[in-house]
């Protein structure tokens, strides 16, 4: 007797908040279209019990000067553009990019700290230079981030930019300045579950709406933490679907970063023959980190190499596909 | 209806003889409950108590060896669908596939590649587990040919391919008892398939082509028919409807115990793309998301290398981290006037610093304390990573043999160990570094 099988689906109660990004003119920004993330009624694709109703999102980084630690791979890539970030945008957003991620690197081309009227001026030449929207980051210390990243808030009011990274040292600061001038918070935690869910409570409590909060849950790149987060997003995801409210957030994980800042993609002497080419080598170190954490709950992934763009785009559109 | 371990303990002989490899009974009853052990491996359980045991004993997803001898490779037995839960016991076995159709100079070339090729990471070394060999020419001679040329080259267990039963025949005899795994029984060929490989020590996997109802009912039959070892192919091609389906097929297993697909899962990245690229992704995939075998069609040690990674970190155990070992650890090629940092062996933070030291491009020299695998300041409150156990780490690994100064980098977090650390390390400078290694990059360039 032929058997028939009972399709085995999850009955989830929550679902992740949706969070649009950019603001069009109608708006009162200058972005030429905007970006919804999150959404989710299921596990990352599982299009048969649940929906998917906005794809996860592509952003290419850029820098608001030359990139000069960055892995030869990714210099040869990209050529001169990477002198200029309003002709390194325009190339980004040929290449497919849905948002793009401006970092700002703490020091401006001479070595020198940047200003707060640096950042403000790089975002002003950013924004008539594409029309997608914005995330913007700050160096990554506490107190640069909320000087370089209120300015940038303050320069492009109602353009509903994503500003990060938000953490508990200094979440207060920059949810003021994002919710004085209309922007979207980036909160970011260390790889917890509890830890993320307090830094939204807290900047909840803010009374900042959480349609404008992206959890970045931090991003392990391959062989460098990527279980953690991989695990880590999982949870976040089914605490999220069973209706835990302060973990409903869309995730985003700066793939790119990580996975170029490591040994494997960036050394191409002096390592075991059994690594192989290092372009290919680290095209598919980040390749293999975005398709892990997209698998595992990531709304937003950030990207460096234009093959990898190329061919993560490819994947979400398979996996969006029912 | 699952037995709890006393319940099991109660069928089981209660003597401790210890020769199913647990400590006593009740250990082995414990572990038979938490579906991590077979009945099999107690010789002496009595017929009655095994017939009862069998439905209780036998885990949702059947172990499948394959192989024999050092190369044999285990996949299944898994017993959760995210590794958080406790962790993925099996790691996928990776496959190269070669067709019987290549000359025979790159069949050999193949197979002695995937053969030799090793590579290590946190010491351990991986490598790829099979070769599946493809009756691609639909010729027996031909296929049992490419076999043999491949089973003078390596001791790999093979996957062999065919859809004809006397290529299968064939294919067995040339290679020789290594217990293969035979691909495919269909709705066509499944009788005489499990004809094949009776008898012949072999795995058998199952490939639908209409769907999980098709495959479930191919299962049960060959199940039926005696056949033990089997292995899945839900027959779907496309990323997204696969991931569907062996989250479906894991589900069913684990969940609502469904015998048909208690078994692991043998995936095929190369036919779910156009592109080498895409292939990647699906293998990436398949590692993350329940595969048991995954038969690749390039071989590249750029894209190898990736994929076992990602093997290695998806089947760590989360309870379990892996520690690095204490001693030197040198970053862009130091030299003695290089600075020396020190921290823990847990595995996240020696990856936290170790990437922030490599990215920075600037030489350095780092001493890993053994802090039983505990992060810095969990360390540091558990008395773990003390002055006594940083200085016991730089005597024990000569740190200054290697260095012409006489100073320390400490952990930010760890500042108050300054004071200790001097008395137990007299005549060396002790220096407080940032508390987190993202700012080591700028710390190291103000130190120079």
């Amino acid at each position: 007797m032929p058997e028939t099988v009972e399709v085995p689906k999850e009955r989830w109660t929550g679902a992740i908040r949706e969070v649009t990004l950019g603001a069009t003119a109608g708006e009162g920004g200058t972005r030429t279209r905007t970006v919804t993330v999150g959404g989710e009624t299921t596990l990352p694709f599982l299009h048969f019990e649940g929906s998917m109703p906005n794809p996860p999102v592509i952003g290419i980084e850029i820098q608001d000067s030359y990139p000069d630690d960055w892995s030869s791979v990714l210099k040869d890539a990209w050529g001169d553009v990477l002198n200029d970030p309003a002709a390194w945008a325009k190339k980004a957003e040929e290449l497919g990019a849905d948002v793009i991620v401006l970092k700002l690197r703490g020091t401006d081309a001479a070595g020198n700290p940047t200003t707060a009227k640096q950042a403000a001026a790089t975002i002003k030449n950013l924004l008539p230079a594409t029309g997608l929207p914005i995330l913007v980051r700050g160096p990554g210390q506490a107190e640069r981030d909320n000087e370089l990243l209120v300015a940038v808030a303050e320069a492009a009011p109602g353009e509903r930019l994503a500003l990060g990274l938000c953490e508990d040292k200094n979440y207060r600061t920059l949810v003021a300045g994002a919710l004085a001038h209309g922007h979207v918070v980036i909160a970011s935690s260390p790889i917890d579950v509890n830890l993320a869910k307090q830094l939204n409570i807290l900047i909840s409590d803010m009374r900042m709406p959480l349609d404008r909060v992206l959890m970045d849950p931090t991003t392990g790149a391959l062989g460098y933490g990527l279980e953690y987060t991989y695990s880590v997003m999982e949870r976040l995801r089914l605490a999220a679907l069973t209706g835990d409210g302060m973990t409903q957030q869309p995730m985003v994980c700066f793939v790119g970063e990580e996975s170029w800042r490591q040994k494997e993609s960036r050394q191409a002497q002096g390592v075991p023959g059994e690594w192989g080419d290092i372009e290919k080598r680290g095209v598919t170190w980040e390749t293999t980190t975005a398709t892990a954490l997209l698998e595992s709950g990531a709304d937003i992934v950030v990207l460096r190499h234009p093959k990898t763009v190329g061919v993560v785009r490819e994947t979400i559109d398979k996996l969006m596909a029912e | 209806m699952a037995l709890s371990g006393l319940q099991i303990y109660k069928l089981l002989p209660k003597t401790n003889c210890k020769e199913c490899g647990h400590p006593t009974c009740l250990a082995f009853a414990m572990k038979l409950a938490a579906k991590q052990a077979s009945l099999d491996d107690c010789p002496h359980v009595s017929v009655e108590a095994k017939e009862s045991l069998a439905a209780a004993s036998a885990p949702p997803i059947r172990l499948v060896k394959i192989g024999t001898g050092a190369r044999e490779f285990q996949v299944g037995n898994e017993t959760v669908m995210y590794r958080h839960e406790k962790t993925f016991f099996h790691p996928p076995g990776l496959a190269l596939r070669i067709k019987d159709t290549e000359d025979a100079d790159t069949i050999a070339d193949k197979a002695s590649q995937v053969n030799h090729y090793c590579v290590e990471r946190v010491g351990i070394d991986m490598s790829l587990n099979a070769i599946a060999v493809e009756n691609a020419s639909g010729d027996a001679g031909a296929f049992k040919q490419a076999v043999e040329a491949i089973r003078s080259k390596t001791d790999l267990p093979l996957v062999l391919m065919s859809d004809s039963p006397d290529a299968i025949k064939a294919a067995l005899q040339a290679d020789g008892g290594h217990k293969p795994l035979v691909y495919a029984a269909t709705t066509d060929n499944w009788q005489a398939m499990a004809d094949a490989v009776k008898g012949a020590n072999a795995a058998l996997a199952v490939r639908s082509r209409d769907g999980l109802d098709e495959l479930a009912d191919l299962a049960t039959k060959l199940a039926d028919a005696g056949v033990e070892d089997l292995v899945l192919d839900p027959g779907s091609r496309a990323l997204g409807k696969s991931l569907s389906d062996v989250t479906q097929l894991r589900r069913l297993a684990l969940k609502k115990n469904f015998r048909p697909f208690g078994y692991p899962i043998i995936t095929f990245p190369g036919e779910v793309a156009d592109t080498e690229e895409g292939e990647i992704v699906a293998a990436t995939q398949y590692i993350s998301k329940y595969a048991g075998i995954i038969v690749m069609d390039h071989f590249d040690p750029a894209v190898a290398y990736p994929l076992l990674t990602l093997r290695l970190n998806i089947y760590t155990d989360p309870q379990k981290p892996i520690s690095v070992d204490p001693g030197i650890y040198e970053f862009n090629n130091p030299t003695a006037d290089s600075p020396l940092l020190t921290t823990t062996n847990f595995s996240l933070t020696y990856f936290s610093v170790a990437g922030e030291l490599d990215g920075s491009g600037m030489p350095a020299w780092l001493v890993i304390c053994d802090a039983e695998g505990m992060s810095v300041l969990t360390a540091w409150a558990a008395g773990k990573f003390d002055a006594e156990t940083i200085a016991k780490a730089v005597k024990t690994f000569d740190v200054a043999s290697k260095l012409n100064h006489k100073k320390i980098v400490l952990p930010g977090h760890v500042s108050v160990l300054s004071g200790e650390l001097e008395e137990e390390l007299p005549g060396w400078e002790i220096m407080v570094g940032p508390r987190e290694a993202v700012d080591l990059p700028a710390y190291l360039k103000q130190l120079r």
